[in-house]
């Protein structure tokens, strides 16, 4: 059973569908090819909340929707959780 | 899908519902209004906040909003109460031009008394007469359809959003009207909706109303870091505006806009899909689209919005399943099981647009039934 979803094929962020703790290992699907995707979860990931599919290096555009939605401001790991602690806006 | 029934009103324009609004020009004139309507039963004040001194943009806007909502097709008749002549009867004579009945009574060298005497004899003769109006089978394309999503989460993006677009290309390939707006939330996607623009003026249009409020913004040397996304966007994940924004898209189908409305601005180009110029705050945008004339709005939430208007029926769609269920009173169209993934988004949608032709068809929303009538105006800058 998937835990998180993730729009298109080559966004660096999916979407916890259910809580995942710190260590579980986790599959994803790919909404717009059906293709999974398995993680080891390196936090607690609320439902809604993001979680890392690539390896991001501080200051890399993340995307999601096959669009920016902000970069990062540290250092991502695939499995780490996202939000506002790794990537801000930018936009201002 | 079962036979669609509506009140065709005097200009042809289809309502859902079939009020007889009592409207105050201006905030003085609340207390006759709700003193009216608790004379006379089963018509409905629409109290607010302001209407004088009001100069410029921002007074065009405040009739527009007035005259759009009592020319509403979901009100069946209007009385309208001012403090003076001039200004009540622009609006009396506004709404009249549909062909409703309106009438107005203003409070000076009569009182509040003697005004609220005369309305109410007027307003139980509208009320009799539209209690007696029937509904007759209409169709899809008659119908003018609001969206705005709150609260948002990345749920919305996920699910009710998306299931919100699956209405709107149906609702457009029939014929229908569509509105959509939240101009500064969508920051990060506005060269998405750029895109989808009819025509290069219309493009040109468009990007300069977003300039605009984005501008409005920064000239209070201010960012909207602090409140968009708002805390509670980023309790349910968003983590940036982009974000917010692209979810926020995700819900406007895929179909060319073909009007670039000002806020409370009657569409004028045919049936499709319109960009309205609004705030993102719910109750403003939805007050809004409904003086455009949209008579039932799709709001799709994520932590739970319980936004409703007096005059326009809202449907609220939620995919969050914490929301589906410490929520539920407030829930419409319960999509949870797009993250679950035990439905499509076409399931998706076939179950908004059922609850669609129920809710024309007399059923009432969560948002009525649990009494939510959030009338807010608009105000452009302050009064003189």
């Amino acid at each position: 059973m998937h835990k998180f979803l993730i729009h298109n094929q080559g966004d660096h962020v999916g979407v916890a569908t259910s809580p995942i703790k710190s260590g579980e290992n986790v599959m994803g699907v790919y909404m717009d090819n059906e293709k999974t995707i398995e993680v080891t979860s390196h936090g607690d990931i609320p439902l809604g909340h993001k979680v890392s599919v690539a390896d991001l290096a501080e200051g890399e555009n993340v995307i999601k929707y096959q669009v920016t939605i902000g970069e990062s401001t540290k250092k991502i790991s695939k499995g780490d959780y996202v939000h506002t602690h790794n990537i801000k806006t930018k936009r201002w | 899908m079962n036979q669609l029934y509506g009140y065709r009103r005097e200009n042809g324009k289809v309502g859902v519902r079939n009020h007889v609004v009592i409207l105050p020009v201006d905030d003085i004139s609340n207390a006759a209004c709700e003193a009216v309507a608790n004379q006379i039963k089963g018509t409905l004040p629409l109290p607010h906040a302001y209407g004088r001194l009001q100069y410029g943009a921002d007074l065009d806007l405040h009739f527009r909003t007035m005259i759009g909502t009592g020319s509403n097709p979901n009100v069946a008749a209007v009385v309208v109460i001012g403090i003076e002549d001039n200004w009540t009867k622009t609006i009396v004579d506004s709404i009249a031009e549909t062909g409703k009945p309106v009438t107005g009574f203003s409070i000076e060298g009569h009182g509040d008394l003697e005004t609220v005497r005369q309305a109410s004899w007027k307003a139980k003769e509208y009320v009799q007469w539209a209690s007696e109006l029937q509904k007759e089978p209409v169709e899809l394309k008659d119908l003018t359809v609001s969206i705005k999503c709150g609260e948002s989460d990345t749920t919305t993006g996920l699910g009710s959003c998306p299931t919100v677009s699956q209405a709107v290309n149906r609702l457009v390939d029939a014929g229908a009207t569509v509105f959509f707006g939240e101009t500064s939330e969508l920051t990060g996607g506005e060269n998405l909706i750029a895109d989808r623009m009819a025509t290069p003026e219309l493009k040109d249009k468009f990007m300069a109303v977003y300039n605009d409020y984005i501008n409005e913004i920064e000239s209070q040397a201010v960012d909207l870091l602090g409140s968009q996304p708002t805390q509670g966007n980023i309790k349910g994940g968003l983590s940036t505006i982009e974000e917010k924004a692209l979810g926020n898209i995700a819900k406007t189908g895929d179909k060319e806009v073909i009007g670039v409305l000002e806020p409370a601005e009657a569409p004028s180009n045919g049936n499709g899909l319109y960009f309205m110029d609004t705030s993102s705050a719910a109750a403003e945008c939805i007050t809004l689209m409904a003086a455009g004339g949209a008579v039932v709005h799709f709001f799709p939430t994520g932590q739970g919005n319980i936004i409703g208007n007096p005059i326009e029926p809202t449907i609220k769609i939620t995919a969050n399943p914490d929301t589906a269920e410490t929520m539920s009173e407030h829930i419409d169209v319960d999509v949870k099981g797009l993250l679950s993934r035990e439905i499509n988004l076409t399931q998706a949608g076939d179950m908004l647009m059922n609850n669609l032709h129920r809710t024309v068809n007399g059923r009432l929303t969560s948002a009525e039934a649990l009494g939510h009538v959030e009338f807010v105006m608009t105000k452009l800058y302050r009064s003189a």
